[in-house]
């Protein structure tokens, strides 16, 4: 038995008057990988970050942290500076704020590098290039001279990886670094942690919500439940028989049951998009030519029958977001047609559009920029009312909103109050409320349970199930995640480099997939039966 | 609290900008002397317990004459920010709602307005024009017109990007409406904050054109004025261009101890 690379011994953190973590204890060893696993605000991020000593400034620690036998919690600044990046490498979860913006990505590599030893520029470069490569990013995708924001998320997150790795470090800490990928992406990135870990034999402390990720990953698993690890142990075990209620509700939610028999429908089409091509113009790169514009969506066609629930699913950068802006009127299309109940949509004069808008309502990902935050519930929920011809009047219209917010689970005195004071899954609900107001025949939901942790995407499913049912409201489900959509679509569409490459009956398209991709993606998916 | 959160220069800064707000208001009403009367027989008294600060070269008492000189300081700068915010907010709306070749325009002409010294085509402009405060407002308030347009669209850029925006078009709202509901509110703590530093600068330009006679005429007092006329008699009579000075360099120090202490509020996460 070797000594523990890292020892957390009685670790707490407060803010304020508040425990964030009430004195926890773990290690890990090298080549081991660690699952920290919990719901949102369970202080499993915090764990992580006061690991490296990123703790917000209000935040007071106690406790001990040893790496290799050394004590961290005593270290200034400047020694912890040092030691993060050579002896501890961190992932973020968002590859999309992790990265400089302004920065090649090479350089960003390199930096890490050179802040650490004095190497030359080109010999960091080429460590730069050696890490990219190790990550996957190799040929044109990984050139150096690239900038974030022509790579995709998983790429980013691909440079995150290379800018932990680049100093070898003994131990890394991946925080969700996989939440905000599609599967395979997902699958790419997880597969790429696990070889790190063994080849170098690093330690790996990987905190996620999401016990299916754990589950093919995990040598050992600690689960958090407001700030203590209620259950901790080899992964094979508690996956397989947990012995913490918490556990078990968190592993059931991973299972993700279908959350009702899907049907066949027979009912007439309430939304039909034919021919959809979407192309984005490009920066020209030569004076005489004008680049060609990409194909963002090629062509595609799809249905949604009333009250039925279609699944959109594709990876990104499939073009199902660029599709969903031309279904939702909010851009134009080159060429095909949107019909909304039988009438034409997507090219309808304003005062059509206007009229017809009430019977298409949406939902979006992000339950923290969903909604203005001056404005109250009531007034958030209300907008959508500027699309009748006669908006209800104030009491009325309070009404309506207190009905919508019983509707979602929420109380009708929830109205006076601000978006902030609500948490993530509860403003999954507010947005569910809004799109409902106007009582529309098909509501699209973007991403809208992927910012959630598992157990309240459990909830909102079930009350997305519940109110399909009740309302006879007809739903487009796009995702990247596949148990979502196999959750609750009736039928699915798989869309791959914005052509729809197959489409059917949900259980048909999972049990007996025909094209290629869709089975990669189901392949890619994590599954939790142990190996 | 830590040291970054700890409010006491925002404290000082609201205290003393409120004080020489409160003065240039009380100054309509009530001051310890008429500051317009010459009184030959008591000039240039240095501060004692009947004048306080002392009375100038024509006798008349530098309290009174700092009292409603803050009125045409606070005056010009305020009504130049208003005129800032009133075309400057706007514009930046109207580029950031509709992107592409208007949004160029209007920030290729705010920059165009930025190509010039201010405070010299606002000499230029009243030099035309003939000095006196309102001309003083309209110059410095030119200037304030593409800061305010530059914020605005910044901030309003940033705001578009956000799902609500999206939210908002769903729910069938123009751009207009969506700038005037959704942009605006959430702008306003940026725009309080810029606000504030610009009405600093307009105290200083106001003090540097009536320096040289270009912002309000005499009779009304003016602190830069008042400078002028005392740099001929620093040797005589030092305090003369000492309070006026001092007025000047408090009301500026607290204004941007202000800003910065909105500024830091604004920036807090709620």
């Amino acid at each position: 038995m070797t000594a523990p690379l890292l020892e957390v011994e009685d670790l707490t953190v407060a803010m304020g008057a508040a425990r964030i973590i009430k004195g926890i204890s773990l290690e890990v060893r090298a080549g081991e990988i660690l699952g920290l696993v919990g719901a949102s605000g369970s202080g499993k991020s915090m764990t992580a970050l006061a690991v490296m000593r990123l703790l917000p400034q209000s935040a007071t620690m106690t406790g001990t942290v040893r790496l290799r036998g050394e004590t961290l919690s005593g270290k200034g600044d400047a020694q912890m500076q040092a030691i993060r990046g050579r002896d501890v490498g961190m992932v973020f979860q968002e590859p999309m704020t992790a990265l400089n913006p302004l920065m090649r990505i090479g350089d960003q590599v390199a930096e890490t590098l050179r802040l650490h030893r004095a190497v030359s520029a080109h010999e960091a470069r080429h460590a730069a290039r050696e890490a990219l490569d190790l990550v996957g990013l190799s040929g044109e995708q990984g050139a150096l001279d690239r900038f974030p924001y022509e790579l995709s998320g998983g790429q980013r997150q691909r440079v995150a990886i290379a800018m932990a790795v680049v100093m070898s470090p003994p131990l890394l800490i991946a925080d969700e670094p996989t939440t905000a990928l599609d599967v395979i992406t997902q699958a790419q990135v997880l597969l790429l942690l696990r070889q790190l870990v063994r080849a170098r034999n690093m330690g790996l402390i990987l905190v996620t919500h999401d016990l299916a990720v754990l589950a093919q990953l995990a040598d050992r698993v600690a689960v958090m439940q407001q700030g203590e690890i209620v259950e901790q142990g080899a992964a094979a075990q508690i996956l397989r028989r947990p012995s913490n209620p918490y556990t078990a509700a968190l592993l059931a939610a991973a299972a993700l049951k279908p959350k009702r028999v899907a049907r066949e429908v027979g009912s007439p089409a309430v939304l039909q998009a034919s021919g959809i091509i979407r192309e984005y113009p490009r920066h020209r790169r030569s004076l005489w030519r004008a680049a060609a514009p990409v194909r963002a969506v090629d062509g595609v066609s799809l249905t949604v029958h009333a009250g039925e629930t279609v699944g959109l699913v594709g990876e990104s950068g499939s073009g199902k977001s660029s599709l969903l802006k031309v279904i939702l009127a909010l851009e134009r299309s080159q060429a095909g047609q949107v019909r909304l109940l039988g009438e034409e949509f997507s090219g309808a004069a304003a005062v059509n559009l206007h009229r017809l808008r009430r019977a298409i309502q949406v939902v979006f990902q992000d339950p923290y920029g969903s909604f203005d935050p001056k404005w109250t519930v009531e007034r958030l929920i209300a907008e959508p009312f500027f699309l009748l011809n006669a908006p209800p009047l104030a009491a009325e219209r309070r009404r309506k909103v207190a009905i919508v917010l019983e509707q979602v689970g929420l109380s009708a005195t929830d109205a006076q109050r601000l978006p902030h004071e609500f948490s993530g899954g509860e403003r999954q609900r507010i947005a569910i409320a809004r799109a409902l107001i106007t009582e529309p025949a098909v509501i699209a939901f973007d991403e809208a349970v992927s910012a959630l942790d598992v157990l309240l995407r459990e909830q909102i499913l079930e009350l997305l199930a519940q109110l399909a049912e009740r309302l006879n409201v007809a739903y487009l489900f796009v995702s990247h995640d596949l148990q979502v959509i196999r959750a609750i679509a009736d039928r699915v569409y798989v869309m791959q480099r914005g052509r729809i490459v197959e489409e059917g009956p949900t259980e048909s398209v999972f049990t007996s997939p025909r094209h290629a991709y869709t089975q990669a993606l189901i392949a890619a998916t994590p599954k939790l039966g142990v190996n | 609290m830590t040291a970054a959160s700890r409010p006491t220069g925002f404290i000082a800064g609201a205290v003393i900008t409120g004080l020489f707000i409160g003065m240039a208001v009380i100054a309509q009403y009530w001051t310890p002397f008429d500051p317009r009367a010459l009184l030959i027989a008591d000039k240039l008294q240095a501060p004692n317990a009947h004048h306080w600060f002392g009375t100038d070269q024509l006798g008349r008492d530098v309290l009174s004459m700092i009292m409603l000189g803050a009125q045409t300081s606070v005056g010009v700068a305020a009504l130049s920010v208003v005129i800032g915010v009133f075309v400057g907010v706007p514009l930046g709306l109207f580029a950031a709602a509709r992107r592409g070749a208007i949004d160029e325009l209007v920030m290729r002409g705010n920059d165009l307005i930025f190509a010039f010294p201010a405070l010299l085509l606002a000499i230029l402009m009243t030099a035309v024009f003939g000095p006196g405060a309102v001309n003083a407002i309209v110059a410095i308030g030119i200037f304030n017109i593409p800061v305010f347009a530059r914020v605005t669209r910044a901030g309003a850029l940033q705001l578009w990007t956000r799902d609500y925006a999206l939210a908002a078009r769903v729910a069938g709202k123009g751009p207009w409406r969506i700038s005037w509901e959704h942009m605006l509110p959430n702008l306003v703590g940026l725009l309080v904050v810029q606000g504030t530093i610009q009405f600093s600068l307009g105290v200083i330009a106001e003090a540097g054109l009536s320096y040289v006679g270009l912002s309000a005429q005499p009779p009304t007092p003016s602190w830069g004025r008042m400078l002028n006329e005392a740099q001929t008699l620093t040797a005589l009579a030092p305090y003369l261009a000492l309070f006026p000075g001092f007025a000047v360099l408090l009301f500026v120090l607290g204004l941007n101890l202000l800003g910065e202490g909105l500024r830091r509020r604004a920036e807090r996460p709620a």
